[in-house]
This record gives structure tokens, C-alpha cells and sequence, in this order.
């Protein structure tokens, strides 16, 4: 198989401008430069080539979105506030590959006419940042970046700036608002960032990883990349497995790799050759599938007709000796910390699973509790400003739906029948 | 802010190489607002949290009400508002992490530091806190360090990490407090 983006991982210097020019690095800004906007826009939506933040929103339509007109400055977003638990893709981009990110990022800008790109790091990321300003320090030197790139009289600004420590953040208008200075809280949409966005203006905001894909789609061609992956699905995908695997780590392979094989191959299988319980496929908003739901291959429609979601692709994988109340408990430990507050059903009933799943991990409560949670999850579900609910209440439902015979075991038993972590 | 007006905010000032990059960030922020994160940062590297009387001068810097800071360094979890010891120790206790006995190490650390999460030791060497994913799932458990990331965990590790900063500290004694590291 063709490695696109994880080509120079592992070799010596593999992050420096020369190894990543040696690989035919910055080929593909200089041909964006001779192509217009137009057609590179074009290569991008044949590739099919979708979201990598998660949501998997197909790249081309998103930049289709902006106005046409030019009459206010337009800004490029690049999300790099990693933080979905599971996820760990980005981070790896930032450090092993940080120039496969800019040339993203400056054929991208150059698509979409942007003089003035941001990058928003999580807080947490001192190492990738560095990375990153070495990699922007050395393209600048070399001409790739700032004024006159290339001599084609292209210019572009790149501005770093860093969160600090909100997972919400993520959500492309909470990180609009953040850089613009204020408390990560989503906005109503509409309008949409592509119209009214940073400062006021049209603005996209794509995740590290898919911009880490432009510069193939220009090299080789849009349908090239599409052909790698699924039909409505184009290109590779850098999956992730962490937990109870023996070989946890990043694997690169195209859209459509079977979560069996992320789990059993690449992962190297169970720790201790134990049982499966339970994979989370693409970061811990995503409804956790049973050992008899793992063959399923790892695309965005055939995970959402599995009942999940392809998500980030960061699997977390847990064997039979997990308890799967606590892990409940802790992914809402987790979203009850991280709600920004905004919207009652989030902020309270955030607050609510994680009192009832508390008190049933220590075996108090009643089954009719069961029945409580998923009635507060579809009370949340569709009824806030942003996704940030339905990331709540979807796994919760699952877990509660799922595995109630080992919630009502808690019950019976009077307290946690499993192991401690 | 919070002003006990019969006790005035102590004075506050950056040393000359931090005013330099504030200034830096004031000329290039499209917007006021735009640079109070950064420059929130700017405190937090400098000083080791943000004091009150820091939120005042920052405020009256960037020409805002002073609420707008206090909004954005309490909704912000890596902003302190109070002070840390020399060494802040984080702890990831997300998914991946808590699978491979994260508790387990941040129990260790609060026993060996006689701390429970979230504190100082006496001789304010030592914060121990938890922190979320930290986007290392596939080298967990993980835990920081003033920021740097240490993978791959375990209680024997930590009980070397500890044993390392204890005799960097005892090296420069003094410095029992953030230096800006």
C-alpha cells in the first residue's frame, strides 16, 4: 500500500524541510501555484475526500461554502486542538511531519484565497508546537512561505495560537471564539464559519490530518486518491488503537480497514491473549461496539450503519476483565467537566448521568435507574447549540443499552464485581 | 477586580524580554481581546499562575474590562489561579490511560508525596493534579510534568522521576518555587 502521510515517519531527521524535500516535498505547492484556485478546488472534491476532525464533512463542499465575492478578508482555520479521548493522530502529524501540514496548509490557502492562515493548538501541545514553528522557520527561509512564494507573487501569513485546556475548543465556532479571546462556547449555526466566521469573516476551519492530505491530492490527482480509499470515502487514513492491545500505536491504511484487523493485526490482538469486551472504534464519543460487532470495516457510512461512528478512527480496546459502568462513569466524569455550560440540557444533564452512573459503579440505586439515563440522554440528544451533546449522549445510551445485564450485576451484587485498573 | 479597597492590589510588572513579546502580541492582535489568551499565557510562563493583581494590569494593557480576563482564566483549565509548586505533576487519568492503571500511579504519587491530588507539598516543591486525555493514547499511561510529556508510565518509573527532580532540586536549593521552566 501506498504510506502518504506517515512516508518519512521513523526516519532519521524525517520531520526536517531536506528529508521531506527529499521525498518530493513542496512538488505539489509549486504545481498548485501554476493551477488556479478553481482547479484545485476541483482536484479536491473529486478526491472525496472527507473531514478528518471526526465528523467526516466532505472537504471540497465545506470550501465550496465560502462567498464568491471577496469583499472582506477570508481566513483558513487549521483545528489542532486534539483532545477527543483515543485520538492521538494529530499530535503525531505535528511532530514527525510538520511540513507535509504546511504545504497543506499553503496549497489550501491559496485555494481559497486566504493571505492569513491560523493554526489552533491545545495548550497541552509545547512539542508539537515547536515542531511546527521549527518547520515554519525553515519554509520560511527556503521561500515556501510568506511574501512572494515561489515567485508567484502569493503571500501568506501563518499565526500559531494556543488554547489552553478546553476540549470543547474543537468545535470549529468554540475555537473561533477562543481565538478571538473569549470562553470556548459554541455559536448558533447559521450562519456557518464559511460566511460569517473569525473576526466576522467567511472563514474555513479543517482538522491537521485532512490538511495533511492536499498535498497528495495535488501531486497524483484527485481520482488517483479517491481510488485508494472508498467510493464516497476517497484516500488512507491514519488509525489509532490504545488500551488492552499488545502493539497500541498509529497504522496508516486506506478508508475501509476493517476494525477487526486495526484490533487483531495491527494492534497485535488482546493483552495476555485475553477475551474481547468491548471497542470504542473513533474516540469516546463514539457508541463502544461488542466483541460479535468488530467486522465491520472503518469508513464514515458503514460505521454510522453499524450504529457508531468512524469518528477520529482512535479505537480504545478493552478486554473482559473491564468494567464497563466505570468506563461510562469516566467518559462522563469526562463531558460533564468539559460542558461549556451554555445550554441546560448539557450542563445539567451532564452532571445527572455522572450522580446516577456514580452511585450504580458502587452498587446503589435501581434498575429503574437504567431507564433514567437513557431517558436524560434522548433529552439531550438534539436539543443543544453543538455537537457536544449528542458526543454525551449517544455513548451513554450505548453503554447503559448495551451492557445493562453487567449495570443490573452492580445492583445485585452491592458494588463493582470487576478488578480494579 | 476583587479589590480589598483597603488593600491595594500589589504593583505588577513582566521582566524586560516577556514585556517585549506582550508588546510584540499587542501590535499584531487583530482585535484587543484577541491577545488576552496569549498574553494569559505570557503571566502563566512568567510568574507559575495568574494573581489578581496580574488580570488588573492585563486588563488595563489591552484596554478591556478586567471580567473579560477573569472570564477567559477561569474557563481555561490550564490557567492557575494560584500558586504551584516547582515541579506541577499531571497525571492523564483519560480512557486509555485509566485502562493501563493511571489510577494506580496517581494513588503512588499522592502516597509518596503525601498529597492528595489537586495539592502542594509543604515544601512547595511538588503539585500532583489529573489531567485529561492528553492526546498520547497510544504510549499510555502518560503523565506532564511542567509540560513535558512522559510516556509509557509505571509506579517504578514515576518513583525515578520523583527521585531526579528531588535531587535537581536539592542542587539549586531555593528555587522551591515556579521559575518559569
Amino acid at each position: 500500500m501506498d504510506r502518504i502521510l506517515t512516508a518519512t515517519w521513523g526516519l532519521p531527521g524525517g520531520h526536517t524541510l531536506a528529508v521531506y524535500r527529499s521525498h518530493g516535498g513542496y512538488g505539489a505547492l509549486a504545481k498548485a501555484l501554476a493551477m488556479t484556485p478553481e482547479a484545485i478546488v476541483d482536484q479536491v472534491k473529486a478526491a472525496n475526500l472527507r473531514g478528518r476532525g471526526g465528523a467526516g464533512f466532505p472537504c471540497g463542499v465545506k470550501w465550496g461554502f465560502l462567498p464568491k465575492d471577496l469583499a472582506k478578508p477570508r481566513y483558513l482555520v487549521v483545528n489542532a486542538d486534539e483532545g477527543e479521548p483515543g485520538t492521538f493522530k494529530d499530535r503525531a502529524i505535528l511532530e514527525k511531519d510538520p511540513h507535509r501540514l504546511l504545504e497543506g496548509i499553503l496549497i489550501t490557502a491559496y485555494a481559497l484565497k486566504v493571505e492569513t492562515a491560523y493554526v489552533y493548538l491545545r495548550g497541552e501541545f509545547g512539542q508539537p508546537g515547536q515542531s511546527l514553528t521549527e518547520a515554519i522557520g525553515e519554509a520560511t527561509q527556503a521561500g515556501y512561505l510568506g511574501t512572494n512564494i515561489l515567485g508567484s507573487g502569493y503571500s501568506l501569513e501563518i499565526v500559531l495560537h494556543y488554547g489552553a485546556g478546553a476540549y470543547i475548543c474543537g468545535e470549529e465556532t468554540a475555537l473561533l471564539e477562543s481565538i478571538e479571546g473569549k470562553p470556548g462556547k459554541p455559536r448558533p449555526k447559521p450562519p456557518f464559519p464559511a460566511v460569517v466566521g473569525l473576526f466576522g469573516c467567511p472563514t474555513i476551519i479543517n482538522n491537521v490530518e485532512t490538511l495533511a492530505c492536499i498535498p497528495t491530492i495535488i501531486e497524483r490527482g484527485g481520482e488517483w486518491f479517491h481510488k485508494l480509499g472508498r467510493e464516497r470515502d476517497g484516500g488512507t487514513k491514519i488509525y489509532g488503537v490504545s488500551g488492552h492491545v499488545k502493539r497500541p500505536g498509529l497504522y496508516e491504511a486506506p478508508l475501509g480497514l476493517s476494525l477487526r484487523t486495526l484490533v487483531y493485526d495491527l494492534g497485535g490482538g488482546i493483552r495476555d491473549d485475553r477475551p474481547l469486551k468491548a471497542v470504542i472504534p473513533g474516540g469516546v464519543s463514539c457508541v463502544p461496539l461488542k466483541p460479535d460487532e468488530i467486522d465491520v470495516t472503518m469508513d464514515f457510512a458503514s460505521m454510522t450503519a453499524a450504529g457508531t461512528m468512524l469518528g477520529t478512527a482512535g479505537a480504545i480496546v478493552m478486554d473482559v476483565t473491564t468494567c464497563m459502568v466505570r468506563m461510562a462513569t469516566r467518559i462522563a466524569r469526562f463531558y460533564h467537566h468539559e460542558s461549556c455550560g451554555q445550554c441546560t440540557p448539557c450542563r445539567e444533564g451532564s452532571g445527572w448521568i455522572l450522580r446516577i452512573l456514580e452511585e450504580i459503579e458502587a452498587g446503589r440505586g435501581s434498575p429503574e435507574d437504567l431507564d433514567l439515563l437513557v431517558d436524560i440522554c434522548n433529552h439531550i440528544q438534539g436539543n443543544t447549540i453543538c455537537a457536544f451533546g449528542d458526543a454525551l449522549a449517544m455513548p451513554i445510551r450505548g453503554y447503559v443499552t448495551k451492557f445493562e445485564s453487567e449495570f443490573l450485576r452492580h445492583l445485585e451484587k452491592g458494588g463493582c464485581p470487576f478488578p480494579a485498573w | 477586580m476583587c479589590r480589598d479597597p483597603l488593600d491595594p492590589l500589589p504593583p505588577f510588572a513582566f521582566r524586560d524580554e516577556t514585556e517585549k513579546e506582550l508588546q510584540q502580541l499587542l501590535s499584531r492582535a487583530p482585535t484587543p481581546a484577541a491577545a488576552i489568551l496569549p498574553a494569559l499565557h505570557l503571566v502563566q510562563k512568567e510568574h507559575g499562575y495568574i494573581s489578581t493583581a496580574a488580570m488588573d494590569y492585563l486588563a488595563g494593557r489591552l484596554a478591556i474590562p478586567p471580567s473579560k480576563v477573569l472570564a477567559d482564566a477561569t474557563f481555561y483549565e490550564m490557567y492557575r489561579c494560584y500558586p504551584v509548586g516547582h515541579y506541577l505533576i499531571q497525571v492523564c487519568t483519560g480512557p486509555s490511560c485509566a485502562l493501563l492503571g493511571a489510577d494506580r500511579i496517581l494513588d503512588h504519587l499522592a502516597d509518596r508525596l503525601g498529597i492528595k491530588p489537586g495539592q502542594t507539598t509543604p515544601d512547595r516543591l511538588f503539585t500532583l493534579g489529573r489531567t485529561e486525555c492528553l492526546a498520547a493514547c497510544g504510549s499510555a499511561p502518560v503523565i506532564t510534568c511542567n509540560g513535558q510529556l512522559y510516556e509509557e508510565m509505571s509506579v517504578e518509573k514515576v518513583d525515578q522521576l520523583l527521585a531526579d527532580w528531588s535531587a535537581a532540586a536539592a542542587r539549586q536549593p531555593g528555587e522551591s518555587e515556579w521559575t518559569g521552566s
